[in-house]
């Protein structure tokens, strides 16, 4: 067992009781006694002010030379020759990683007729892009571009690798950090460089959002993690900058996959797409039921923006899923963000929270969705809705 | 078909939170349940199993008392259960645990498919079920939200993408991760529920695994945490107040910066 309770310094206050999520913990005799639901996730220890709490941990990567890494790295996630937005941000946080740490910023660019979307990569900030252009990478696949990351990331060796949290990413860079036997942390929200041993400073929201929580992998490289859309910033965007492009040739055993593509359904919305728009209306319970989205359909569709909503929305079917923002939704970042009758739970602000501006409309002073406005209006959202549209028609007919 | 379903129990993370004055993680009121998403991949194993015959085995790695968690599947119609505990299983990350799970695996034997939910809601990663399709070198698909049918060893289903979804054929063995839109899990049953309470759980350890020791636990871990903090949030606030009319001037004068 690698937890020891110092009896020496444990002054049986009971916080680390408190702390456990798992009810590990008892007191016995005055002396926190650590049980067998124990999952040694090492929050009792980051509680106890005594520092009476100690977990013992061994071992590196097996027979590896963690110092020859080099660089950070990041997978340039692109669909139908379209670059995703989340590999300018990766690109953003890629370049300052890069700088604090004096390496270079490469980038995976894997596809079919991609090898002209390397320029954007560069004016984005990458120094170096490895381009796999290969016609057995048309389409994605867990197979394919997993076996193709594995062989470029063996073979250059990045200390840091980064990709997006995507639908892609969330599948695929699990499968490669398996692949390689390396530590990997999901979702991250904000990346950096501890300067005292270069290593990467994880944090991420867990328990839902209640918690967040900062996570390194000193023992295993490349550090790997994946990185929420929409909450770093884009690199600068400089055109005509130039970068190394390195082509790589992929043995075609590699490009092959398990798994085969039949069709690609784009789902039919009538509106903006939430995770792209620079204005979101969002509603929440407050709204009392499918039709009153309307209001928000109308306000939204009169600032030239999409319609959000809250798990609680979408839990009543008054919307579709691709709608709910937040921890399990979507992560968005709009310019103007309206929240009309949203409590303002963890879980929705962590979705949201890095909007630059946000309205809160609610009928309840004290709803925690107040915090985090910019501006708060405290009333019946069937009133100021209505009358908020009214006066945006009436301007722009003027 | 020979289907598993990999559950877990967690604590329900609706409760967790810090303190903002003491910093400490507070459990008030916490109770351990089932991963909401798991009881999506046990129903989709369920619903598999009537259409297509079989046994559906649900398996947890966890300290004893996610035995619950398993009686609770069992009482909703799952065959059989297996429990992988040991105290050198703690403080494993995921990948220490796909590790442990392919073992678990191993040992019910023959399998069709493995069925995973989406994500856990205590951790929130989504890695174990792609890391555990890698260990036992199986193909995956990940966020189904259905499965359109089985056939001659092989399966279509309908991944959930960013925007839209993505049609699939895949060959068993495999493995799926489930989202919640795939179907409604159904409630326990009295008559299982009676069968649940006696029925015989085998529990393993590392030794009845043949676990490798540096593999597991938090000596196969890489991931770790050095600090825990609840999420805060900065902004310069200002309510507006009056009449609805003078609160819509208000506040159209302060976000004039945007286009409309
Ligand atoms: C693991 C986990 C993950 C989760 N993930 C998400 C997620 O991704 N996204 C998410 O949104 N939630 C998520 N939740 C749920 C979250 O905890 C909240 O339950 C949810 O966000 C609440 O939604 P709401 O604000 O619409 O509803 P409520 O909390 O019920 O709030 C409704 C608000 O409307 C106000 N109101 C009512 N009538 C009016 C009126 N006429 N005018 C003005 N205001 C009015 C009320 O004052 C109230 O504040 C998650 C929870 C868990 C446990
Ligand atoms: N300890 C465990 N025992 C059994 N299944 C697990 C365990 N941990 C995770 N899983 C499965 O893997 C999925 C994803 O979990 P996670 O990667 O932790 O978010 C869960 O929904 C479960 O199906």
């Amino acid at each position: 067992m690698s937890i020891k309770i110092d009896q020496d310094k444990c002054t049986g206050c009971g916080t680390c009781l408190e702390s456990c999520p798992y009810e590990a913990i008892t007191l016995e005799n005055g002396i926190a006694r650590v049980g067998e639901s124990c999952v040694l996730c090492g929050i009792c220890a980051d509680n106890c002010e005594a520092g009476a709490i100690v977990i013992e941990r061994a071992r590196d990567m097996a027979g590896e030379d963690l110092q020859s890494y080099r660089g950070v790295c990041i997978f340039a996630e692109q669909g139908y020759g379209k670059m995703h937005s989340v590999s300018h941000e990766l690109l953003g946080v890629g370049r300052r990683l890069a700088d604090d740490l004096g390496v270079e910023l490469s980038a995976v660019l894997l596809g079919h007729n991609v090898t002209d979307m390397a320029d954007e990569l560069a004016a984005y900030g990458a120094d170096k892009i490895y381009v796999i252009d290969h016609p057995g990478l048309t389409c994605y696949s867990d197979d394919a571009y997993g076996n193709v990351l594995v062989d470029v990331i063996r073979q250059y060796r990045p200390e840091i690798f980064l990709g997006g949290a995507t639908a892609i990413g969330r599948s695929l860079i699990p499968r490669v950090a398996t692949m390689l036997g390396v530590g990997l942390t999901a979702d991250c929200t904000e990346l950096s460089i501890r300067k005292k041993d270069r290593l990467l400073l994880q944090t991420r929201p867990a328990f839902g959002g209640n918690v967040m929580a900062t996570i390194v992998c000193p023992r295993s490289r490349p550090q790997m993690a994946t990185v929420r859309p929409k909450v770093m910033k884009k690199g600068n965007y400089t055109p005509g900058r130039k970068a190394g492009i390195i082509p790589v040739t992929p043995s075609p055993d590699r490009v092959c996959s398990r798994v085969r593509l039949v069709n690609s359904v784009k789902e039919e919305t009538d509106l903006v797409n939430v995770a792209e728009a620079d204005v979101i209306v969002t509603g929440g319970r407050g709204l009392k039921n499918a039709e009153n989205f309307a209001l928000l359909h109308e306000l939204a569709r009169q600032l030239g923006g999409a319609v959000g909503a809250t798990r609680a929305a979408v839990d009543e079917g008054w919307i579709s899923y691709a709608h709910q923002i937040g921890q399990t939704g979507k992560t968005v970042s709009p310019k103007l963000y309206i929240a009309c009758g949203v409590s303002g739970a963890v879980q929705h602000l962590v979705g949201m929270q890095s909007s630059e501006i946000i309205v809160a409309i609610n009928s309840d002073p004290g709803a925690p969705i107040f915090d985090v406005a910019t501006y708060g209006i405290v009333g019946d959202l069937f009133e100021i809705i209505p009358a908020l549209t009214k006066r945006l028609k009436e301007l722009s007919n003027s | 078909m020979n289907i598993v379903a990999c559950i877990k129990q967690v604590p329900n993370s609706a409760h967790v939170r810090i303190d903002p004055e003491t910093k400490a993680l507070v459990r008030e009121g916490v109770e351990s349940i089932v991963n909401p998403y798991d009881m999506h991949a046990l129903e989709a194993g369920l619903s598999l199993k009537e259409h297509y015959g079989g046994k559906v085995t649900v398996l947890t790695m966890g300290p004893p008392q996610a035995e619950t968690a398993l009686r609770e599947a069992l009482s909703c119609g799952a065959d059989a259960a297996v429990l992988l505990s040991d105290r050198a299983f703690a403080g494993s990350d995921t990948w220490a645990t796909t590790y442990i799970l392919s073992l678990g695996i191993k040992k019910i034997g023959h399998f069709d498919l493995i069925i995973c939910g989406k994500q856990a809601i205590d951790g929130d990663t989504a890695q174990v079920g792609p890391g555990l399709a890698e260990r036992l070198n199986i193909p995956y698909v990940t966020y189904v939200r259905r499965i359109e049918f089985v056939e001659n060893g092989a399966m279509r289903v309908q991944r959930l993408m960013d925007s839209g979804y993505d049609v699939l054929d895949l060959p068993l063995p495999a493995l799926l991760t489930v989202v919640k839109e795939i179907n409604e899990p159904r409630l326990p049953s009295l008559k299982a529920k009676i069968r649940a309470k006696n029925q015989q759980i085998p529990v393993y350890g590392a030794k009845e695994l043949g676990a490798d020791e540096k593999k597991i636990g938090l000596a196969g871990s890489f991931t770790e945490v050095t600090e825990i903090f609840a999420p805060k949030w900065d902004r310069k606030r200002l309510i507006i107040e009056g009449p609805v009319e003078e609160q819509v001037e208000a506040l159209l004068k302060n976000i004039k910066q945007i286009r409309y």
